[in-house]
This record gives structure tokens, sequence and C-alpha cells, in this order.
């Protein structure tokens, strides 16, 4: 029986590798899994709790490229977890694609990584999905996630789920036309304001390195070529409660109907589904719509938003001021929600920063 | 009857589906994953599958955040 290679033949055999000895020693990583990862290509839709954490391990791990793409700014409220930033960059005002990009080249130069400061949307994600070998979930909302299942049905890319609240977290990888779609488990998303979000509800550093680094290894099973030892479950916990289930969801392909994986309707890919904004000229606000799902809540809503904010509302809207930055980086942005989804984001002309205020405290 | 749901040991006077525990939780059926005695119950089957006693029911809602 041969026996597995030392630490120093590792390193002999290639030394463009050795800093990665430690994960090559596991016999079913070895170099050649190692050399799957380098020539690996990852999307990251999302850089914040989940996403830097996810990016910092597979930087590390040497995954070959990551597309980072995030919307959003780096806020004092985000450094109690999000691995990859600190004050520094707060002061810079970077965006937090272009912060994990400079934090990863420091880390691993050997990584490619390519940081994109947009809104991940139906028109934009199939050219961001070109040419990956899987997609990776670091998202804040509901609607993004169907948006990357969509786009996995389409282009026949595996992606891995994770989301997390409080001390709560999920995680699934999907395998279009293998395992269930994330639609076969879970049809619809809420209608906006009916679940708490991070920034209502609260979220701890643990749940979310619980859940990246759980995806993070089945990330690093897929792409090396083990697809045989990757989770067949649906893996959910609440750290709080100290319950770690793992769900028998394998049949679900089978037994659900899914309008997704089984009769190929992609509603959010085509723009069906999902909300669009229209800019307010001259009014420094975006509308943000949202298709019908429901008649919204406004005693809900208002009382997640009340985390952050001191909403008032009566029978036909909501409106909550919102507080965002410290210093010179303070805005001051307000959310006005309609009975029907709709929403007016004052503070700002852009969309995304829009879309990210509505997803952070509404929910979508 | 004794049930557990979620870990947590649950008596029921009545006899109950699983449509009728989402109900009583406030919870959507196209929003929950359940797990009848660790299978995935088809959401088509939670107006008909009635819970029986010693039954362990999971029901994971889904998460969004991150």
């Amino acid at each position: 029986m041969a026996l597995s290679q030392t630490a120093s033949e590792l390193e002999k055999a290639d030394p463009s590798l050795a800093r990665y000895n430690r994960q090559m020693l596991w016999e079913p990583i070895g170099i050649p899994g190692q050399r799957k990862l380098r020539e690996s290509r990852v999307l990251m839709v999302g850089c914040g709790a989940l996403g830097t954490v996810l990016a910092n391990t597979l930087a590390r791990a040497g995954v070959g490229h990551l597309t980072i793409v995030d919307r959003d700014f780096i806020e004092l409220n985000n450094l109690q977890r999000q691995v990859l930033f600190d004050e520094r960059d707060i002061a810079d005002q970077l965006p937090k694609a272009e912060a994990a990009k400079r934090k990863i080249a420091a880390i691993n130069s050997a990584v490619d990584v390519e940081a994109v400061v947009a809104d991940v949307n139906h028109t934009n994600i199939d050219q961001l999905a070109t040419g990956k070998h899987l997609l990776l979930d670091g998202t804040d909302n509901f609607e993004t996630r169907f948006l990357i299942n969509d786009v996995s049905i389409k282009t026949g890319i595996p992606w891995i789920y994770g989301a997390c609240i409080s001390a709560m977290g999920l995680g699934m990888v999907i395998r279009p036309g293998i395992t269930p779609c994330l639609r076969c488990i879970f049809e619809t998303s809420p209608p906006p304001g009916m679940n708490p979000t991070c920034d209502t509800a609260g979220v701890l550093g643990p749940t979310v390195n619980l859940v990246a680094s759980w995806q993070a290894m089945e990330a690093i099973k897929l792409l090396t070529g083990n697809i045989d030892t990757l989770s067949p479950f649906m893996f959910s916990f609440d750290m709080w409660d100290n319950r770690y289930q793992q769900l028998k969801v394998a049949k679900a392909r089978e037994l659900a109907d899914c309008p997704a994986c089984k009769h190929g309707n992609l509603e959010y890919l085509s723009g069906k589904f999902g909300g669009s904004t229209t800019t307010l000229c001259g009014r420094n606000a975006v509308q943000i719509s949202q298709p019908a799902g429901g008649k919204i809540d406004f005693e809900h809503v208002a009382k997640n938003l009340s985390a952050v904010g001191k909403p008032s509302f009566n029978k036909f809207m909501l409106k909550c001021p919102i507080s965002q930055g410290q210093g010179e980086n303070a805005r001051e942005y307000e959310i006005t929600l309609f009975s029907d989804g709709r929403a007016i984001i004052k503070g700002t002309n852009d969309a995304a920063t829009a879309k990210a205020i509505y997803a952070k405290y509404v929910g979508s | 009857m004794d049930v557990v749901v979620n870990g947590k040991k649950v008596e029921f006077p009545e006899p109950i589906t699983v449509a009728e525990l989402l109900a009583q939780h406030h919870l959507h059926p196209t929003r929950v994953a359940v797990e009848l005695n660790r299978e995935i119950l088809p959401r088509k089957e939670y107006n008909s599958a009635q819970i029986k006693s010693g039954d362990q029911i999971e029901i994971v809602t889904f998460v969004g955040g991150g």
C-alpha cells in the first residue's frame, strides 16, 4: 500500500503550492485537488457577513479566480461580523467588493479577484455567471437567492445556498437537474416586510461563521471533484437553542411540482418576479415596486423597524427615518412603504443604494 | 397525543394535520420545509397528512438574512 505523501514531499513536488501544504495533506484534496482549486472560477453574490467569511476562506484555500459582486458600502455596525473589513475601510469609504479585493490581495496575492460594485439583478446575473464553476450565496434577501437559483437552472452551474439571522442558519448545495433546487423546498419568498432581517432582528458573528464555513467546505468538495461527499441535506441550526439538524431533502426534487426546475418557469430571471426601481428625478428618491405579494401588515413591519428607527403609519402608508453611518459618512434616509409593498426611499438617487436599504430594513 | 415539534414535546388534545399545525404557528406553507419522521413531506400532502402520537416533526422556516 502506498503511503500518502509527507508535507516535505508535497512541497518538493510542486513548490508553487507550498502554502497549501496542510490542506493538501488531506488526501482527498492532495496536489490534484489543489490544482483544481487554482483553476476554479467562482461568482460570489454579495460580500457582507456571509460573503466576507466565504471570500476569506476560499482565497486562503487557493481558489484561483473570485468575482465578488456587492452593491453596498461598509458601515461601523458591519465590523462585528464582516471579517474582511476594518475601521480603515470605513474611513476610506470603500465599497465592500473593492475593500474585499484589497484585503485578499494582501492575504493571497495568487488569487485573481474581480470586484464588481453593482446591484445583481435579472439584467446582469447571466453575464456575471458566464464561465463560472460555482455560484456562492452571500446575499441578504430572498429575491436575489431565487435569481441565483434561476440562473443556476438555466446554465447548469451549481450554487450553494446559505442564510442566517440571529442565531439560526440554513444551507443547501444545489446542483440543477441532480438535487432539489431552492424552489423545490421554498416555493415563494415572504411578502416584503413579513420576515425579520439581520438589520431589524440582529445577527451574531458565530451564526454567520458557521453557515459560511459550511458553504465553504461544500464549495471545496465540489471544486476539487469530491462530489460523492457533498451534503445531500439541508443544514439547519439554532446555536442559541443548541439544535443542529440535517433535513433529508433529496426526495423533494421528485416529490415537488417545482415551477422552476421541473417546469422551467424562470420567473425571477425573466424579470416577472422581483422588484424594479425608478429614480424619482429631482426628489433625491428612488421608488421600488414589488410585484403583488399580498397586502403589507404595517403593524408587523413597524414592530421590526422599531429596532432601528421610529416608524409611524396610518392605513395608507408607513414612514420610517433611517440613519446610517457615523461622522462624515452619516447618511439620512426615509422609507415610505405602501400597502402593496411599493416603497419610496428618500435620501438617494441611486437604485442600488435604495434596494440595499429596502432589503436591509423591510426585507425583500 | 404527544408529538415532538422541532425537538420539543407538544401535546395536542385532538388529531391535527400538518397544514393545521402550520396555521397554528402562523406559518405559510410555501415558505417552510416540513420533515415528518425524518422524511421530507411534499407540500401537496400538508392538508392530508395527519399527525399521529409519537410523530417527530421538524419545521424549517425560510431564512433570507446574510
